[in-house]
């Protein structure tokens, strides 16, 4: 290893954790508010139903491939629940939900594990079909719970010792996915496609089975997402999910998770979408308008997208 | 056909040197090839042949010496610099664009442009035609050269030679894939060529081709020169000598079991790589599988390991008939397969050396499907002791540990699920002269242990050195089997190349006639 190459190594292990404290320190000194453990929580409990999704989404980004259908899957959800909500009832509801979303993950893992086709074209794809579908479900109108009482507020607004529900359940999920990726024969399986498919297969390994269980994951993961935002809008519009397939994908890579897949961790996740979150609120505070952020995402994807790349051949420029 | 090789030396090689990472392709290599000579280059695999070509053809740039031509130094910054200077390459795999014409294949990169860059249409076709004419060749230089045979595609590529006026055209295992016909054609085009004053350097196997159309002999090994000789004074047998030479028992080590019973058997095992494979390999025997690349040895493998698919054959497992395996199937009946390529198919390099370890076993290290460290970091220890594998710990990453402790990581995981077979391909491909040895004790004492064990290489020290018997594959069949005192590299040499001169496939047909009874000869058992 040569020294520009130590550099870079240098700078994808801790780049973006600097850049990160220095504009925490950058903002802090601007806007009172920032470093209280009210905006803390705020911005944990807003960043619940993106950190939800990302938690799916680890998985697919380990094995070295790409998930931007869960937006609009996000969308389809969130108005599916809020609409059977009144139809059949929080329980079914939830119910329904969260097996749709196993199947249409399962449905990208299929086209992408079994058929083999490009997990870009295939989630892109999947994207402009679920916009679609959630408008003809939908018919265009917006949707809202008719029973404001109904327990299922509780995932989105409840607290528990004044701690958001919302955070709760995305803790203990992550507690959950951390395990299974850490701890199980499939999370070691997640690693070994990412790391190199080839030589998993000539392990016995069907990595078929994990890239598609990936994907299912990716789906459970986003109507888990779209619970908690069904509840805490109490209702849904047909772009509600709009763009989270992007801020998603820049939390990931943000906590440092390769897009060539074979490394990451959830915890790393954790802390990439919670920085994101930061950053978000940090420029709010600021004055600046939401649409900031999506500036941000472009930044963030690209800067994770090319120290990777600079890693891995060396230097940073072709 | 007289040489006159010593009065005008068109290309003068002096003390040219080539290091790749780990090995010496080409040390201080000297010879000269006069004009209108046809000059031969033989050599075993990995004698350093392809490496000269590149070479002289400036694909690859010498790290010593020089290169003389035409009485002054050269080097070539990239294969058109050669071309345009006159040395031209026809590849053994054609580099010919098959959606571009023939004219502009012959022309590539030196296409005939007006004044704003606006290609020349009609003297690219017009010069292309004269370049084939005056081969003898009535190719239309408008066709699609992917609609032309690939005899008519070398054709192309020669005319190169001609276009560019070529002094020195180098041709590299020229009629791998013609039929006999073809092949005649080539051999007249060529000496069209010399008869032009043309120098032609030609690298192949095939003994009978060399002696039929070459002037001089150059041999090298391992990447050494060893020697010129004038064609018309020596004979096939000096030649292979110089070629081998070396003392083959000094390093090498053979098991000293003997056979046990039948491990396993396949018979008229097809697919597309290979047809009608039978053999059969016993407990604490050592099976070679030789061949040159290509000849369908690592698909062999990789079938009876269940990673590719079969179309017909039988496969006997202890004696028991048993459906084809899967991978997964595979390694629980207790078949490992150590692949060729150590990076892309052995290891994940991302992973460190216990979970590279047991990857192939994962059940056998978990509880409900949740692992249990302790016993990975059991069997990790036990194979790194064993194996005297040196890192730094058990989270060292297998990307940062050298070759070798790579290798023995690829070992520990196909020797931890304790096989009954092992399958080990090209086991020392670009590992040191001492590194290889231990490799051969080790698979001696595997053998000794009561495995059967296969091994390929296209090596042929290697595979006479450790290996009971020798099945010797050549175009997706097995053409020879030896044992004994039949086990000589003549005998090998013979096999390989008297299946390849015996037929000459057409191109594109995936039937293929059966094995010639002249290429099985030796002791069968």
């Amino acid at each position: 290893m040569d020294r520009s190459s130590a550099v870079i190594a240098l700078v994808r292990r801790h780049g973006l954790i600097v850049a990160f404290l220095i504009f925490i320190v950058l903002v802090s000194a601007n806007s009172p508010t920032f470093l209280t453990v009210g905006n803390f929580l705020d911005v944990i409990r807003q960043t619940s139903i993106t950190g939800m999704i990302a938690l799916g989404v680890t998985f697919v980004v380990i094995t070295g491939r790409f998930d931007l259908s869960v937006g609009s899957m996000l969308t389809l959800l969130t108005v599916v629940v809020v609409d059977q909500h009144n139809a059949v009832g929080p329980g079914l509801a939830l119910l329904f939900v969260l097996v749709g979303g196993m199947v249409l993950g399962a449905v990208n893992g299929l086209l992408i594990g079994f058929i083999g086709l490009n997990a870009l074209i295939v989630t892109l794809a999947m994207l402009s079909f679920l916009q679609g579908l959630t408008l003809l479900y939908s018919g265009g109108a917006n949707v809202n719970i008719a029973d404001a009482q109904s327990w299922f507020a509780l995932f989105g607004r409840g607290t528990v010792y004044n701690i958001p529900v919302p955070v709760l359940i995305f803790l203990a999920s992550a507690a959950a996915a951390s395990f299974l990726l850490r701890k199980t024969i499939f999370g070691r399986t997640v690693y070994a496609v990412g790391g190199n498919e080839v030589a998993t297969r000539f392990s016995g390994i069907n990595s078929r089975w994990t890239i598609f269980l990936a994907y299912v994951l990716s789906g459970l993961a986003t109507a888990g997402a779209a619970i908690i935002m069904g509840s805490r809008v109490m209702g849904a519009q047909n772009t509600i999910g709009q763009g989270y397939e992007l801020t998603v994908l820049a939390g990931v890579v943000l906590g440092g998770t390769s897009l060539i897949g074979g490394s990451g961790s959830i915890w790393r996740t954790v802390l990439g979408i919670i920085m994101l979150g930061f950053i978000q609120n940090g420029l709010l505070l600021l004055g600046y308008p939401y649409y900031v952020q999506w500036l941000v995402t472009w930044f963030v994807i690209i800067a994770a997208v090319w120290i990777d790349l600079g890693a891995k051949r060396g230097r940073l420029f072709a | 056909m007289t040489a006159r090789p010593q009065d005008a030396p068109v290309l003068e090689i002096r003390g040219i040197c080539k290091t790749f990472p780990g090995v010496r392709a080409l040390d201080e290599v000297s010879f000269n090839v006069g004009k209108g000579e046809v000059h031969a280059i033989v050599g075993e695999n990995g004698a350093g042949k392809s490496t000269l070509m590149k070479v002289l053809a400036g694909l690859h740039a010498p790290d010593g010496g020089k290169l003389v031509y035409n009485g002054q130094e050269q080097s070539f910054t990239s294969p058109l610099d050669a071309r345009l200077k006159g040395i031209l390459l026809v590849h053994q795999e054609l580099s010919l664009s098959p959606e571009l014409s023939v004219a502009e294949n012959i022309y590539l990169g030196a296409w005939p442009t007006n004044r704003v860059g606006v290609l020349r249409k009609k003297k690219l076709h017009e010069d292309a035609r004269a370049a084939l004419q005056a081969l003898g060749s009535d190719i239309n230089p408008m066709t699609r050269v992917g609609e032309l045979s690939i005899a008519r595609q070398q054709m192309v590529e020669i005319a190169r030679a001609q276009a560019f006026n070529a002094n020195v055209v180098i041709f590299d295992e020229p009629t791998a894939s013609l039929a006999d016909t073809e092949k005649a054609q080539l051999f007249k085009t060529i000496l069209e060529l010399k008869e032009r004053g043309r120098s032609i350097l030609y690298i192949s196997h095939k003994m009978d081709e060399i002696f039929a159309i070459t002037d001089r002999i150059t041999v090298l090994r391992d990447g050494k020169y060893q020697g010129t000789e004038t064609t018309a004074e020596t004979d096939i047998d000096k030649i292979t000598r110089m070629m081998i030479g070396r003392d083959l028992d000094a390093y090498f080590h053979r098991a000293k079991s003997a056979p046990g019973a039948e491990v396993l058997r396949v018979e008229k095992m097809c697919s597309s790589d290979f047809s009608d494979v039978s053999l059969s390999v016993h407990a604490g025997e050592v099976l070679g599988l030789y061949g040159l690349i290509g000849a369908g040895r690592s698909e062999v493998a990789e079938s009876l390991f269940g990673m590719r698919q079969i179309r017909s054959g039988t496969l006997y497992w202890h004696g028991e008939e048993t459906p084809f395996p899967k991978p997964r199937q595979a390694i629980e009946m207790g078949i490992s397969l150590v692949p060729e390529s150590r990076k892309e198919q052995g290891l994940v390099l991302g992973m460190n050396g216990r979970e590279n370890t047991t990857l192939p076993h994962l059940s056998a290290y978990a509880q409900a499907g949740v692992m249990v460290h302790s016993r990975e970091m059991q069997t990790y220890r036990e194979y790194v002791d064993l194996l005297d594998i040196r890192t730094s710990g058990p989270d060292q990453l297998v990307a940062t540990l050298s070759g070798g402790n790579q290798q023995k990581f690829v070992l520990a995981k196909w020797l931890c699920g304790h096989p009954k077979l092992i399958i080990l391909d090209e086991p020392t491909r670009g590992i040191d002269i001492g590194s290889k040895s231990a490799i051969h004790k080790f698979i001696a004492g595997l053998a000794e242990q009561g495995l059967a064990v296969i091994v390929i290489s296209s090596e042929m020290p290697e595979i006479l050195g450790v290996s009971h018997r020798v099945a010797v594959m050549s175009e997706g069949k097995i053409v020879a089997e030896f044992t004994g005192a039949d086990q000589t590299e003549e005998n090998l040499i013979a096999a390989v190349s008297e299946r390849r001169n015996v037929e000459a496939p057409e191109e594109g047909s995936a039937e293929r006639p059966p094995v010639d009874a002249r290429a099985v000869m030796g002791g069968q058992g």
